[in-house]
């Protein structure tokens, strides 16, 4: 008993050791990031000199008085990256629903085809697609006069998020699928039987079953938006304009007119990151506690 | 529709009853798998399928930004296979592709995969906090933007006094003279680099599926008295071999046509096109070309070769992992 327990903590002291080991590089980099912030200049990681002025976007426009703030190029990013996922999780259920629980002509085929169309490198494609969204701003009203998200076609932010959301697509269908197979038929059978449509079936009894799988979803969703850079670049106007995200508003400190200063880009990347950490911590409950539920029992 | 008629109607279905159904059901169930599928048809279409027909049609054409909205880059007339026969004489042909070979390889076995199943696995076996902070840990890889992140790791390789490495580590060790290291070993830093950020990927997706095994087989494996490697071995691994196949495909392909971090680490370089990888160079050739000119046709033909490879390694992992077997039938008739 006793050399039971010893053995225990003995693997777990090597499990975290190992942990530890693998993730010394991203423990680096990170302290690096914020002693830079704060600093004039640094040498390795110490600083020489400390300073608040990396901040100064914060509280004044770093560009006159006539350019955006950073604030609204946060909430543009919010705003794109919330529409994206909302988006990518309810379309992708959708598809990997039928996959997984319906039998029809070309299924397999569908669910390889959508593999391989990940192999299509994006930016080749920025060209073509550039004239699809010109297209679909000809459309009226969703077009290019969507309240908030501006519509879905060229320089708005529906747009952006709509072509965010087909290369996320192959990603977002797949893993679904993998999710939805694991769930017991008898379940979905016995909401058949009482009177269910199948659309009720997916909607009410399943979706509440696969929470583990929305949540990886949204969040590589999520992410993916919130970090994205050509895209929204290429598909936007203007460093400055009404439409610009975080990522985007960056590339404003590094022109080639002005002298970069590298510090201060260092401060608004680790700006962009610091939301996402928040939202992290205080969603870290419900997060852990997604992976209690599911199907009880084998599924 | 009252109730009891609807019971028998799917008992009919449930036990292949002959069918004796109306017309309009019959083809309403026959429409409905599509119903589900029709958003996402619409959004590929839109912006996969007819792009990418565009984007084969201009490899055929030599489009580049002198004839841009001269050249009639639609008609027949126009396409010549020039482009490709360019594209396997070319000196460097080999080399970009030994380069992206080991590119994908290393950094897929090394850390998309196999770091993300190791950090998976030992996350998912200790505290539930601390393994969920050492997750976030990892993603923020992942949430940082590309030029900062790349800023942070060409500060760790720094020469001398600047560098975290050379400063912290190898100086008080008294190890090299205190180089850039990105410059002595190009290679390890582009799969550390783009390893940290693949990782984050397999692992939330791997944690996720061993959190999502009923708890009953690990407790019947530790009633059986199987060893920790041993449940991992032969409950774990086969329970998570859907997320397996799809982690390993699809960041394949996703290393295949990444090239923004190399682009903003070596961009190619140090030596001759050392560092330069296949979609690395669509990229230049298609946006950056060294006399200002940008061949949009000519990167297309890279990217459209760059899709037939990405395509074979699909259909070959798709076989490996057999498929066919992964997909189950489904047990409900159509109703």
């Amino acid at each position: 008993m006793v050399l039971n327990k010893f053995r225990l903590n003995l693997k777990s002291i090597l499990a975290y050791g190992a942990l530890i080991a693998f993730s010394m590089p991203i423990f680096l980099v990170f302290l690096w990031l914020v002693i830079t912030t704060f600093s004039t200049r640094t040498e390795g990681l110490k600083s020489l000199g400390w300073t608040l002025s990396n901040w100064s976007f914060l509280w004044k426009s770093p560009f006159g008085p006539n350019f955006p703030s950073i604030w609204l190029a946060t909430l543009n990013t919010f705003l794109l990256a919330t529409i994206m996922t909302t988006i990518v999780v309810f379309i992708s259920s959708m598809s990997a629903y039928a996959l997984s629980r319906m039998k029809f002509a070309g299924r397999k085929g569908f669910l390889s085809a959508t593999l391989i169309l990940h192999a299509f490198p994006s930016v080749t494609l920025l060209i073509p697609i550039y004239f699809v969204l010109r297209w679909i701003t000809k459309i009226p009203i969703i077009g290019h006069s969507v309240p908030l998200i501006g519509g879905f076609g060229f320089n708005t932010i529906g747009g952006v998020a709509l072509v965010m959301v087909a290369f996320q697509l192959p990603f977002g269908v797949w893993i679904m699928k993998g999710f939805f197979d694991n769930i017991s038929w008898d379940m979905e059978r016995s909401a058949l039987i009482d009177g269910a449509s199948r659309f009720q079936v997916w909607w009410k009894i399943l979706m509440p079953n696969i929470k583990p799988g929305i949540a990886a979803l949204s969040i590589f969703a999520f992410i993916s938006a919130w970090n994205a850079y050509i895209i929204p670049f290429t598909f936007t106007v203007g460093r400055a304009g009404k439409t610009t995200v975080l990522s985007v508003y960056l590339q404003n400190f590094m022109s080639e007119s002005v002298m970069t200063e590298w510090n201060m880009v260092a401060a608004v990347g680790l700006f962009q990151l610091i939301p996402v950490l928040i939202f992290f911590f205080f969603t870290q409950e419900a997060l852990l506690n997604i992976y209690g539920g599911g199907a009880k029992g084998g599924a | 529709m009252n109730k009891n008629f609807k019971l028998e109607r799917e008992i009919n279905s449930l036990s292949n009853f002959p069918n004796s159904k109306p017309y309009f059901p019959k083809l309403k169930s026959w429409l409905l798998p599509y119903a589900f599928l029709s958003p996402t048809l619409v959004v590929v279409t839109l912006f996969f399928f007819v792009p990418l027909v565009i984007v084969f049609i201009l490899s055929f054409t030599n489009l580049d930004m002198t004839n841009f909205g001269i050249l009639k880059w639609w008609q027949p007339a126009n396409w010549t296979l020039d482009n490709y026969v360019k594209i396997f004489t070319n000196r460097f042909f080999p080399r970009i592709l030994n380069n992206t070979l080991m590119y994908v390889s290393m950094t897929l076995i090394f850390f998309n995969v196999g770091m993300a199943l190791v950090i998976a696995l030992i996350t998912t076996n200790i505290n539930r906090r601390v393994g969920f902070t050492f997750r976030l840990i990892w993603l923020m890889c992942r949430l940082t933007p590309v030029v900062v992140y790349i800023m942070m790791w060409k500060a760790l390789a720094g020469p001398a006094p600047m560098g975290v490495i050379n400063k912290h580590i190898l100086g008080p060790l008294g190890i090299g003279a205190g180089e850039y290291l990105l410059n002595t070993n190009p290679w390890l830093f582009i799969i550390l680099v783009n390893g940290f950020i693949g990782a984050s990927f397999g692992m939330i997706i791997f944690s996720s599926a061993i959190e999502a095994i009923p708890k009953d087989y690990m407790i019947a494996s530790k009633v059986d008295g199987a060893s920790t490697w041993q449940t991992i071995r032969y409950i774990t691994i086969p329970m998570i071999r859907w997320p397996l196949l799809f982690v390993t495909t699809y960041q394949t392909l996703s290393l295949l046509t990444s090239f923004e971090q190399i682009l903003l680490l070596t961009n190619g370089g140090p030596g001759l096109y050392e560092t330069e990888v296949w979609s690395l160079t669509a990229y230049h050739r298609a946006f950056s070309s060294y006399f200002g000119n940008t061949q949009w046709g000519y990167g297309s033909a890279w990217a459209v070769i760059l899709v037939i490879i990405g395509i074979v390694m699909a259909i070959v992992y798709l076989r490996v992992f057999k498929f066919n077997e992964l997909i189950q039938e489904p047990k409900i008739d159509q109703l």
